[in-house]
């Protein structure tokens, strides 16, 4: 598996994924914001969590304008794997890669604390590697992960089976308690809370591994 | 030319900010406060004096960048 992780002015969670694809056993690429092209041979591209861009207009408004995001953009239009945590989720929504978009929390307060979700489908690369509903803890760490989307996009999401994950006690407001959502295609994936960081023992959990495993393992048979 | 944008929520879009604001206003004493609605205000400098042609630009300004037409709308004033 090669991974290209992407840093934008303002990314704080991009080693902390890069960490999260290599104990997978990843070969990993950090990829500056103003590269045109993406290394050759990148099967998944890791959007980091962060401020990209200060959070000015919208968050992840600005770096999905970025030169990296076109080519981005081409990777999933090809058939890619893309990975989106946090700003890296908001990025990908205001790509309009996933439907929907990330308001601020209902409760107003930046919320920084580890939560559960339920796995909502195991049908993709990234939830294989769990059962059917299991419960894992991941941290959460945003002020901005309130999951919009109108009645329309929420019937074409449950019924294509597209929500990853739900949040056991919903945290800050979003629709149907949706947590990380997937693309038509189930390669793109973007979701708030930090899988990466839940890897470690040291990190106060390991329930992240097994969705980078399960990564590595999809592309260690493709 | 000179264009100003404003973007809101959609009205059928919550706006946790202007509940926010309209407490505040009430514990205030300002008890006569019904809906508060938050937005945003852009002023935009433009070189074209074709108020049509700024017209259009902006609009798509708009679509492509300033507004997220999922959960906001907006409107354009040429000045």
């Amino acid at each position: 598996m090669k991974a290209a992780v992407i840093t934008f002015p303002g990314s704080n969670c991009d080693r902390d994924l890069a960490r999260g694809f290599e104990l997978a056993g990843a070969e990993v690429v950090q990829v500056w914001h103003k590269e045109t092209e993406l290394p050759a041979g990148t099967d998944i591209v890791g959007v980091p969590g962060g401020y990209s861009y200060g959070d000015y207009l919208r968050c992840g408004a600005i770096a999905a304008q970025s030169p990296v995001a076109r080519a981005i953009a081409a990777h999933a239009a090809r058939g890619g794997y893309v990975l989106g945590i946090c700003n890296g989720f908001q990025v990908l929504t205001e790509m309009r890669l996933l439907p929907g978009a990330l308001m601020r929390n209902a409760g107003l307060k930046f919320i920084c604390k580890p939560v559960t979700l339920r796995v909502a489908t195991t049908d993709s690369a990234y939830t294989a590697g769990y059962a059917a509903a299991t419960e894992v803890v991941f941290p959460v760490a945003h002020h901005d992960g309130n999951y919009s989307i109108d009645a329309e996009g929420l019937a074409r999401l449950q019924g294509d089976d597209r929500v990853a994950f739900r949040y056991a006690a919903n945290p800050n407001g979003s629709t149907d308690d949706i947590a990380g959502v997937l693309s038509p295609n189930r390669r793109v994936l973007g979701m708030m809370p930090h899988p990466e960081r839940a890897v470690e023992a040291a990190q106060g959990g390991t329930d992240g591994s097994a969705l980078f495993r399960a990564l590595a393992g999809v592309m260690a048979s493709a | 030319m000179k264009a100003r944008v404003h973007v809101m929520l959609k009205d059928a879009v919550l706006d946790p900010q202007g509940e926010a604001v309209r407490h505040a206003l009430t514990t205030l004493g300002f008890a006569d406060v019904g809906r508060v609605r938050q937005g945003k205000v852009i002023d935009i400098d433009l070189a074209t004096t074709d108020r049509a042609a700024a017209e259009a630009e902006v609009r798509a300004m708009c679509e492509k960048l300033l507004a997220n037409t999922v959960i906001e709308k907006f409107d354009i004033e040429i000045v």
